[in-house]
């Protein structure tokens, strides 16, 4: 692993008036490696990753991104172009709901093309023939190509979002509750395909969660949120086999046994 | 004297759309905003390219209005009687008399010349409205040049269509900078759009002026494989004889009978004039009977 952190947070803040969005978060993320954050409804972790992933001003602290010509760059002070440049093509985010990341009215196959046309494709052929390739990556049949995302299934929305956002080569993603609403074997299914590609293409990616079984597949590293505070940090097995803090104890030991 | 002051609007108001056209005349293919006025007309009229021309009118102009190339159309002939009572200008129906043209959905076949503006009436001035519908996230989206959606629209007329199907409001580049909605003319107009005269676009119930000065670079968007075409249909006029203008189909009959003819009446009438004969034109005998 390089000694230099792909993306560094440090003190970062954010209240809504008198209460804490999240307070005092610092960490390294480092290049290959999956972070997830974990903790329960209301703890601040999207609010976290809305921060990080520049959606959210926080109110001071700092996010440092390894940018490819300038190197460590503050995201948050960085100009507008820049970060919005950044945000398609070195950065992905796959949301919650897929509806909120596709454009529902437009075809899988455009979807896909969107951000290589956004970065300056102009050959109809080149995008469809990637598009396709995307598709068949996330297990989505090439006869589909042409329809709607209205028309797939939550599972096949869920997964056309991740090839759309991963058709640019990103170095870093950014998830937040990629399996929340789905049934266990499409979750199951779409976990194994995220792990898949987070390996093949060295993704590094911060996820947040709030299911214990996805970071304990995906994610490297954990980091454990209470009332907008990091409480628990250091590795997934690590923390979830051994968790110190109260708090991590009793969400670890809150998942039901089948 | 009629008891309108000059073309209609006050001369305040005349000064603002000035100051918003010479704005979009520096900065090309820019949407400027200004404060559109209540017409005596309907929405959808013409009310941006009736302001527009206003504020460009005086006294010793030359106004021609068109309607999808027609002069005689309801549209056409009541601004034209607008301007005609309230500015008393002259008016014409020839394109190469008149110095203000105003039109919808047609640029004329004649070349323009220096001198002459050409007004068009703009339903809908954003060309990304269709696929972004937030106007903060358009506006974002033009000042940092993010075009790549306008492509997305492409892109899917060629995955369903197999050609790009968009046939009017085709969207062009101006000047290397800002993607424009050229207003909903035929793509057949496209490459006209590098002329001699001034462009100026009005939007009224969307209070938006926009410009395109003389001679500047006008790009059709398009894909490499998939180059812009600025087709028509493949026939000549019926009555002109004409393979090189944009034309209008016209059902004839109850039996699926047609006729095409050339859009813009006063180039066709004028070659009828001088001659020229097309599949349905009376033959000479019946005219010479007529006479």
């Amino acid at each position: 692993m390089t000694t230099q952190p792909l993306l560094s947070v440090k003190d970062i803040r954010k209240t809504y008036g008198d209460r804490i969005g999240c307070s005092d978060v610092s960490f390294d993320l480092y290049p290959g490696e999956v972070m997830g954050i974990v903790g329960e409804s209301g703890s601040g972790k999207s609010t976290l990753l809305n921060c990080m992933a520049g959606h959210l001003p926080p109110d001071s602290g700092q996010v440092l991104f390894d940018t490819r010509d300038r190197g460590m760059v503050d995201t948050l002070t960085m100009s507008e172009p820049e970060r919005r440049m950044l945000s398609r093509t070195d950065w992905a985010f796959v949301h919650q709901h897929a509806r909120d990341g596709l454009r529902m009215g437009v075809s899988a196959g455009g979807n896909v093309g969107e951000r290589l046309m956004a970065v300056g494709a102009r050959n109809y052929g080149n995008i469809r023939t990637q598009a396709i390739d995307w598709l068949d990556r996330v297990e989505i049949n090439e006869d589909r190509v042409d329809d709607k995302p209205s028309a797939f299934s939550g599972g096949m929305q869920q997964r056309l979002q991740i090839a759309r956002n991963l058709v640019t080569g990103p170095r870093l993603v950014f998830m937040d509750e990629p399996t929340g609403g789905l049934d266990v074997s499409v979750q199951a299914r779409l976990l194994d395909l995220l792990r898949g590609l987070v390996r093949e293409m060295g993704l590094s990616a911060i996820i947040v969660t709030h299911d214990l079984a996805v970071v304990r597949l995906l994610a490297d590293r954990l980091m454990v949120m209470k009332s907008g505070r990091v409480v628990e940090h250091g590795l997934t097995d690590q923390v979830l086999d051994d968790p110190q803090h109260a708090y991590t104890q009793l969400l670890v030991s809150s998942v039901l046994q089948v | 004297m009629s008891d309108y002051n000059f073309a209609y609007l006050d001369e305040q108001t005349k000064r603002m759309i000035r100051r918003a056209i010479l704005k979009g005349i520096a900065v090309p293919g820019y949407q400027v905003p200004f404060a559109s006025r209540e017409m005596p007309m309907p929405y959808g009229w013409g009310t941006g390219g009736v302001q527009v021309s206003a504020a460009c009118l005086m006294p010793e102009d030359v106004l021609k209005v068109i309607d999808q190339g027609a002069d005689d159309t309801t549209n056409a002939v009541s601004i034209r009687k607008f301007f005609e009572k309230t500015a008393e200008v002259a008016v014409t129906e020839k394109t190469r008399e008149a110095t203000v043209i105003q039109t919808r959905h047609r640029i004329p076949e004649e070349l323009l010349t220096e001198g002459q503006i050409l007004v068009y009436q703009v339903p809908i001035p954003e060309p990304l409205r269709f696929l972004e519908p937030r106007e903060t996230e358009t506006r974002k989206m033009h000042a940092l040049e993010e075009y790549g959606l306008m492509h997305v629209k492409l892109y899917e007329d060629i995955a369903k269509h197999g050609h790009i199907a968009t046939s009017y409001a085709y969207p062009v580049k101006v000047e290397g900078r800002y993607v424009m909605d050229p207003s909903p003319i035929p793509k057949f107009d496209n490459p006209k759009m590098e002329m001699a005269a001034i462009q100026l676009f009005g939007a009224g119930r969307e209070q938006r002026i926009y410009a395109v000065p003389p001679y500047t670079k006008v790009v059709s968007l398009d894909f490499e494989d998939h180059p812009f075409d600025p087709s028509k249909a493949n026939h000549p006029c019926d009555l002109c004889g004409a393979e090189h203008t944009y034309l209008d189909e016209v059902i004839i009959d109850d039996d699926g009978g047609r006729m095409f003819v050339c859009s813009d009446t006063d180039y066709c009438a004028e070659r009828q004039a001088t001659g020229h004969r097309g599949r349905l034109s009376p033959s000479q005998d019946l005219e010479k009977a007529a006479e």
